[in-house]
């Protein structure tokens, strides 16, 4: 059963063209699949839809078997939590909390004990190499670093999908390379990812399969040629 | 349209919540600015105001209809030092009962009305101010002072043919010249039979500052009319002195209350004003990226806070001095003066004020951020500065709280200056709403301890109608008729189940020495502590011979609690000993208290004329009443519910009290919202990671709300305080100002229970004001806030 299935899902903004027109697209568990396309394809777009951040104007998305297209706003929050972890290509962490601070937030949200939630966030920053900045705020950590704290954080709730968007996007290559290693680590433990991207190295790098979207629509979906490392243990 | 149009057209029209903030913010803050502003003339010297505008009498004199013509009279215009005059005036004193069409009981008895004969009464001397309804064109018709309201129908059963009249307007003359106008017309009709009606004189004096003056010209227009024609005169002097010792209770409190509203303005639209620009710091250097010049930052600004600015403003302008209509009647009713709209100077100078303060604050942060280097701009406009509130947010983040909760209560330590500016407004919102709070409970006590009469029935004289009135209530110089013999009205008083306690009043007047005129003396049958009387000194009187005395009379005679002083009473000396300091301003405070029998042996025929009963508890009032109304009635007593200390006064300042605390209140919230909208848009992308994360939209109001729920209390544990202050020092001071001292019990008014709801008040405050932004951070769809920059 497809952890991941999206039919006939159009969006469009205001009077323009459609960012998203009709796709339809299913995703099993475990896979590691790259969206790409150049800049204003509709990558990001599918990639909110997933996360139930958007609504499609037609179609149906259904994630983890939780119809998506018609959840409300407190609806939505609750799958993420359930099910989804994110990760944005400009790490999107809060200035003012510390690297524990911010990885614990969404357990937090979503109702797990102070205990429980620093006992998961201190294994995850350890497996990660991150334990020695548990306590540092994340402008003192490099871009690699913070991309780090952001795949912990994503990965708090134990996610069914972990989406990343343009993860190292924002990253030096060598930066990039340890994030694009660690992301196929974890899929590699059986952990479903969704890579939106347009590189189209790291795509190979991390993804089992390929989905190209041109103006709207999937225009390939092909399976990758990605090599697999011997993955970590990271959860 | 060239690029600093298009800024500041796009600034307006893309940040509407911002536009509409700074609009509302102006509006509220110019309509408070209007408010407090013409109160705060209203309560500068509002005697001598109203009798400027209504160039009133220095003096007026009354003379005799039998003994002065109309002639003699009128030529008294010409005496020496008299700089105009108007009269000579018919005048009738009659006492009239209500029309069968009244609301209140048919044949019910009114005071006496001093009734004069006017044409027209808006020329020459004593312009009487027309409150409401219209003046008397015919007979049939009359203008009251106070009282009865417009459309009563008026019947002067003592007259031939019970002549009746409407009221169709209530008239004030500053120089209280009359308490009822008619046409001279109907003068004759309101005459008894064989009488003559005085002639009323109005004089405006060349020198007319002091006593002597006054009386200077008195003497002068004297000398004019034959001898022993003159019933009575009165100096504006006297006038005022009542006047101001009547205001000067409430003058403070409106001062006070107006001082609030204009401090709440600026704070209210700097502090929106230099929020909205600060938040801009970020586009400021998007435009300063782009060539914009540091000047063309400031006047891109300006434009944009003025424009919102100016409809709020006119808005402002217009709702101010629509709302001080009804707000300066009432102050008008509350100083006894004529009403009198909002001072047209007033409007100009709360404009231009409203215009500076605006300009001021968006000029000053404008330049500060057009000064920094764009890529600073860049910078700073981005997030508050990192490190700020960091400590907090680690400390809250330790709290065991709810994440949303604990993440909220960091965030106004990002920005110090902005929290300090909403600890501020809430402790202006605090404070107002505690001193209102006080003040209307310090009214209350104030009114009852000032009317002392809150037993529940009313004993006095009746008579059926067309019988000879009892004529004016007591008053220096005068003493009324002696009523039923007390023990005779006690007893029959006693005999009525449901009786509680009661006492009779007789009334006398004395002299006192070192006091011009005669002190009104209250002897009393029994004691009638329990009616509401408040002491500020001493005790209540037990024995014979001993006083209380109102502070006024104290100071007069410049004596103190425990001292002995001389009443004489006919030239008999009644010596007595001055036991307590009573809190009353009745008689101008030109009264002694005392036992019924320390009076008897100087005037052994005096006897209560009224007497006061409270009713048991349990016992239905009305029924009550009805049963002692019958049992009294043959005693030539009729008893009614007693209505005294329902002072139209006091529901007017009560209402105006509440509508001020309202609008500092709404003015208070205004300045919470917009400080929580700026920093709710400036973490919006933060919101939008949360929401990613799995926040859900109650946790997302609950970050908002709890985000001022710190500051919320800070200001009311700062605000409460400030306001009790500001009760503490207003209390005195109005008493001071009227030659009083206030009773304790005036004074003590706030509990500890009251104080604690009184703190949350500025909880109450934040959170209204933060509810808005709240609901916003709920709806924003994530993908919205994660693209905002």
């Amino acid at each position: 059963m497809p952890v991941i299935e999206l039919r006939g899902v159009c969006r469009r903004y205001d009077a323009g063209p459609p960012a998203l027109d009709d796709v339809t697209l299913t995703v099993e568990p475990g896979e590691a699949v790259a969206v790409l396309g150049p800049s204003g394809s509709g990558k990001s777009t599918l990639l909110n839809l997933v996360a139930g951040l958007d609504r499609p104007d037609a179609g149906t998305v259904t994630v983890a078997g939780v119809r998506l297209d018609g959840l409300g706003e407190a609806a939505s929050a609750r799958y993420r939590r359930a099910h989804v972890g994110m990760v944005f290509q400009f790490f999107n962490l809060l200035d003012d909390l510390t690297v524990t601070d911010n990885v614990v937030l969404p357990a937090l949200l979503a109702g797990t004990s102070r205990t429980e939630a620093h006992r998961r966030c201190a294994a995850l920053l350890e497996s990660l190499g991150l334990a020695r900045h548990a306590a540092a705020y994340p402008g003192r950590l490099s871009g690699g670093q913070r991309q780090r704290v952001a795949v912990a954080r994503a990965l708090m709730n134990r996610p069914t999908l972990l989406l990343a968007d343009e993860p190292t996007g924002a990253l030096d290559s060598a930066s990039g390379e340890d994030v694009s290693r660690l992301l196929t680590e974890l899929n590699a433990e059986g952990q479903t990812l969704i890579l939106v991207t347009h590189d189209e190295i790291l795509a190979a790098r991390c993804a089992t399969r390929t989905v190209r979207i041109v103006d709207g629509r999937v225009h390939s979906d092909e399976p990758s040629a990605a090599a697999r490392p011997s993955a970590g243990a990271v959860r | 349209m060239t690029g600093l149009g298009t800024v500041v057209r796009s600034g307006v029209r893309r940040r509407r919540v911002q536009t509409v903030v700074i609009a509302l913010a102006a509006f509220l803050a110019v309509t408070a600015a209007v408010l407090a502003g013409s109160l705060l003339v209203a309560s500068t010297a509002p005697f001598d105001r109203s009798f400027a505008a209504q160039h009133g009498a220095h003096l007026s004199a009354l003379f005799d209809g039998a003994r002065a013509s109309e002639a003699q009279v009128a030529a008294s215009a010409h005496a020496p030092g008299v700089a105009e005059a108007a009269g000579p005036f018919a005048v009738v004193t009659q006492t009239p009962s209500l029309g069968p069409d009244a609301e209140t009981p048919a044949g019910m008895e009114l005071p006496p009305l001093t009734i004069v004969g006017r044409a027209e009464p808006t020329r020459g001397v004593d312009r009487v101010a027309l409150v409401e309804g219209r003046w008397a064109t015919g007979p049939g018709e009359i203008v009251l002072a106070e009282g009865a309201p417009v459309g009563t129908r008026l019947v002067f059963a003592d007259l031939p043919g019970r002549p009746a009249v409407t009221v169709v307007g209530r008239a004030r003359s500053t120089s209280q010249t009359a308490e009822a106008w008619v046409v001279p017309t109907a003068i004759p009709g309101l005459t008894s039979p064989g009488a003559t009606p005085g002639r009323q004189m109005l004089y405006r004096l060349a020198a007319h500052g002091s006593t002597s003056d006054v009386a200077t010209g008195l003497a002068a227009v004297t000398s004019t009319v034959p001898g022993g024609a003159l019933l009575g005169s009165r100096s504006w002097l006297a006038s005022k002195e009542a006047a101001d010792r009547n205001t000067a209770l409430f003058v403070p409190l409106l001062v006070a209350f107006g001082l609030l509203g204009l401090v709440m303005a600026v704070l209210s639209v700097g502090g929106v004003v230099a929020g909205a620009v600060g938040a801009a710091t970020y586009r400021i250097g998007v435009l300063r990226a782009l060539g914009f010049t540091p000047g063309q930052v400031v006047r891109a600004y300006l434009g944009q806070a003025l424009i919102p600015a100016a409809v709020g403003i006119g808005l402002g302008v217009v709702a101010g001095n629509l709302l001080a209509v009804p707000i300066l009647t009432t102050t008008s009713e509350v100083y006894g003066t004529g009403p009198s709209g909002v001072a047209p100077w007033v409007d100009v100078v709360v404009v231009a004020a409203a215009v500076a303060v605006v300009a001021a604050t968006a000029w000053l942060a404008s330049w500060r951020a057009g000064r920094l280097r764009p890529v600073e701009a860049l910078t700073v406009g981005r997030a508050p500065a990192v490190g700020r509130g960091r400590s907090a947010a680690a400390l809250a983040a330790r709290l065991p709280l709810p994440r949303p909760i604990s993440l909220g209560l960091a965030q106004p330590f990002a920005r110090p200056a902005r929290l300090t500016t909403m600890i501020a407004t809430v402790v202006f919102g605090t404070a107002a709403v505690a001193l209102a709070v006080g003040l209307a409970a310090s009214l209350n006590r104030i009114e009852a301890a000032r009317t002392h009469d809150t037993a529940d029935v009313a004993v006095g004289p009746s008579r059926p109608p067309g019988q000879p009135g009892p004529g004016p209530k007591a008053g220096p110089g005068s003493r009324p008729e002696p009523g039923p013999d007390a023990a005779t009205v006690r007893a029959a008083i006693a005999a009525r189940p449901g009786t509680g306690a009661a006492y009779g009043i007789a009334e006398t007047t004395a002299a006192v020495a070192g006091v011009p005129g005669a002190v009104e003396v209250l002897a009393f049958t029994d004691d009638p502590s329990w009616a509401g009387y408040e002491l500020t000194e001493g005790r209540w009187f037990r024995d014979p011979g001993e006083v209380l005395v109102p502070t006024p009379l104290l100071t007069a005679v410049g004596a103190k609690v425990g001292d002995t002083i001389s009443l004489s009473v006919d030239g008999r000396p009644v010596p007595v000993r001055v036991v307590g300091e009573v809190f009353s301003t009745s008689n101008e405070g030109m009264q002694v208290f005392t036992r019924l029998d320390t009076m008897l042996a100087a005037e052994p025929g005096l006897r209560p004329r009224e007497y006061r009963v409270d009713v048991a508890d349990g016992v239905d009032v009305a029924g009550y009443v009805a049963a002692l109304d019958a049992a009294v009635r043959p005693l030539g007593l009729r008893a009614e519910v007693n209505r005294a200390g329902q002072s139209e006064v006091l529901l007017a300042l009560g209402a105006l009290t509440g509508l001020l605390t309202l609008m500092l209140v709404a003015v208070a919230g205004l300045g919470i919202l917009n400080a929580v909208v700026l920093q709710t848009r400036e973490r919006v992308r933060e919101l939008g990671v949360h929401k990613a994360l799995g926040m859900t939209p109650r946790q997302a109001v609950a970050v908002v709300l709890s985000s001022v729920v710190l500051f919320g209390l800070v200001g009311g544990a700062l605000g409460v305080p400030a306001g009790i202050s500001l009760h503490g020092v207003l209390l005195p001071a109005m008493g001071h100002r009227a030659g009083v001292n206030l009773p304790q019990v005036v004074l003590d008014v706030y509990r500890p229970w009251s104080v604690a709801l009184l703190g949350l008040g500025g909880l109450v405050i934040a959170v209204l004001g933060a509810l808005l932004p709240a609901l916003w951070a709920a709806r924003i769809r994530t993908a919205t806030a994660l693209r905002t920059e």
